[in-house]
């Protein structure tokens, strides 16, 4: 839980003896450049396509006139702001039942001391290796029981507990200082009040962290919420990109393309506006 | 009552709202497809009854199943050594004095970000025959035209390239975290030695990178079982199960065939193969990884 990216910037008084210089550093550039290019090929294209005429969908001129006509065609040909505000719901819902649930364990397994908490964390972990996707089929049917099937709720109750965060949350709460819990207590805080104001302000950066990581995945996510949902009311953006374009659209890519953008659109504006936290969040989320 | 008892109750109490919801839906789960998996799937007249071993026979017996699990491991054999080693150039060379470099960097990572299912769509089109994109450049070379998705001898790979295309950039990222934790002292006394940069990363940077090379090949391997986004998408299993792999098998049995048994049965298997996973990280590759 260290080592936000420093992107060298203050280790310029002392210089790497391994960083390469004149031509392998054009070398390497070029390599590194050319696989950017190829990376970004696909969200490249789909721009091309979404934002031109379908005749210029393979064709590609320069002088091919702008149009934002995809865009609206896309939207008239399917309820797409109904799954927006799907997708957003149970992103939302998600997020708070995962911080909620996630600081509460977390704070059980970092500080109290009592019988069987090494079992728990064992429990608790169990779930890395066991992902909600592997148990498609019982989780369907325990929800086709609680009679929640094609609801948002059953979309986002396999991921309410999620190991992950309640890991990263043990980790960032194991190291506060004891005495500041100590301190809270002599002054007559009780233990909700010390998770309150002295772990949760002090745990910020891995909130932030493990929200934008769950954000992004929820936003993603397609299988479950494909299997259990078949309704507008219920579908999020990805089942319902998934349903418009396999169906409703036959091969009309330009009108494709700019459904996919429009799905992916809220995440990648995010994503470029605030790419330091982003990848910062990432890589919090990763060291261990 | 004494504290520590008191505590255990409160430990408990803070447990429970997580706990509850593990339970019902990992643990619980986990022991319910391996009792329903000895026994056979209900119908409107017939509940289900004890057939003992009969659906592990009918799985072995299934040619689709070992097609199913053969096709998994070449596509973990194909994305996992590829996505790492991939990462762990654009790590190195992310973490250079390139040109743009943070361009670059944000063009590593950028598919990370997309949905599997929107994307899937775009290489869905540069894979299509005809028009598609990689046919363009295929006919500039005058090549014979191939439909890639659409012949047996191919498809996986198209797959392949998709996921890596997705992953190596989200492991990019914690490669450069772990370089960038790496203290400039051991390159310099590296340097007075004299060693090469080749045998510097070998010999000092690779070492030290290996806790995290361990978490990034349990995230490709779980991937590699997990990750079946684009399959929905571009090839839906076919052709012939060219691109069936365990989880979309499981899907397809288990909501196309509405066969719960037999589904409840493979996801046992899938299980199995999960815990095989975390077996060999903690008990064997943990030992051997750390501070050597």
């Amino acid at each position: 839980m260290s080592a936000p990216m420093q992107p060298r910037a203050p280790a310029t008084t002392r210089t790497d003896p391994y960083a390469p210089k004149g031509l392998p550093l054009t070398l390497e550039s070029a390599g590194a450049i050319l696989l950017a290019l190829i990376w970004v090929l696909p969200l490249a294209y789909a721009v091309w396509a979404a934002f031109h005429p379908s005749e210029y969908t393979t064709r590609f001129a320069l002088n091919a006139p702008l149009t934002l006509d995809n865009f609206a065609r896309a939207w008239a040909a399917a309820p797409f702001a109904r799954y927006f505000l799907n997708t957003f719901v149970l992103v939302t819902m998600i997020l708070v039942f995962q911080l909620v649930l996630g600081t509460l364990a977390a704070y059980a397994l970092a500080r109290q001391d009592f019988w069987g908490r090494d079992l728990a964390f064992a429990l608790i972990l169990a779930q890395l290796m066991i992902m909600p996707d592997a148990l498609i089929v019982e989780n369907y049917r325990t929800l086709a029981r609680l009679n929640l099937v094609d609801t948002i709720p059953a979309i986002a109750l396999p991921y309410v507990a999620s190991a992950f965060g309640i890991f990263l949350l043990r980790q960032t709460f194991k190291t506060v200082p004891k005495e500041l819990d100590d301190a809270a207590r002599v002054e007559g805080a009780s233990p909700l009040q010390v998770l309150m104001k002295v772990y949760v302000p002090l745990a910020k950066p891995t909130y932030v962290a493990y929200g934008l990581v769950s954000v992004s995945y929820h936003w993603n996510n397609f299988l479950w919420p494909l299997i259990v949902t078949n309704s507008v009311e219920a579908r999020p953006l990805t089942v319902g990109l998934q349903v418009f374009s396999s169906s409703d659209q036959g091969i009309d890519w330009a009108v494709i393309c700019a459904a996919t953008l429009m799905t992916s659109a809220p995440l990648l504006v995010g994503f470029l506006l605030f790419q330091r936290q982003f990848v910062q969040s990432f890589m919090r989320a990763g060291i261990k | 009552m004494t504290n520590r008892a008191t505590a255990t109750i409160h430990g408990w109490l803070l447990l429970l709202p997580a706990m509850a919801c593990l339970a019902l839906f990992t643990h619980w789960p986990a022991v319910a497809s391996f009792v329903e998996s000895f026994h056979s799937t209900p119908k409107a007249r017939r509940p289900a009854r004890f057939v003992g071993l009969d659906n592990y026979q009918q799985m072995l017996a299934d040619p689709i199943f070992w097609k199913a699990l053969t096709n998994n491991l070449w596509y973990a054999l194909g994305t996992i050594p590829t996505s790492i080693a991939l990462a762990l150039l654009m790590a190195v060379w992310v973490n250079d004095r390139i040109t743009a470099r943070s361009i670059v960097r944000m063009a590593y990572f950028t598919p990370t970000i997309l949905p599997m299912i929107a994307v899937a769509n775009i290489w869905l089109f540069f894979f299509t025959p005809q028009y598609g994109l990689f046919e363009q450049l295929t006919g500039l070379f005058g090549l014979s035209s191939t439909n890639w998705l659409g012949s047996q001898d191919t498809a996986l790979y198209a797959i392949i390239i998709v996921a890596i295309w997705k992953e190596a950039g989200f492991f990019m990222i914690f490669y450069l975290a772990a370089l960038q934790a790496i203290p400039p002292s051991l390159g310099e006394a590296a340097a007075i030695e004299g060693a090469s940069r080749w045998t510097f990363f070998r010999r000092v940077q690779f070492p030290l990178l290996m806790p995290t090379t361990l978490f990034v090949l349990i995230n490709a391997v779980i991937n590699a079982f997990r990750l079946i986004d684009h399959i929905v998408v571009m090839t839906r299993g076919g052709p012939d199960n060219a691109t069936t792999l365990l989880l979309f098998y499981i899907y397809q049995v288990g909501f196309s065939f509405w066969d719960t048994a037999y589904a409840a049965t493979l996801t046992c298997v899938l299980l199995a193969l999960l815990a095989l996973v975390a077996f060999v990280q903690y008990g064997w590759l943990e030992r051997r990884t750390h501070y050597r």
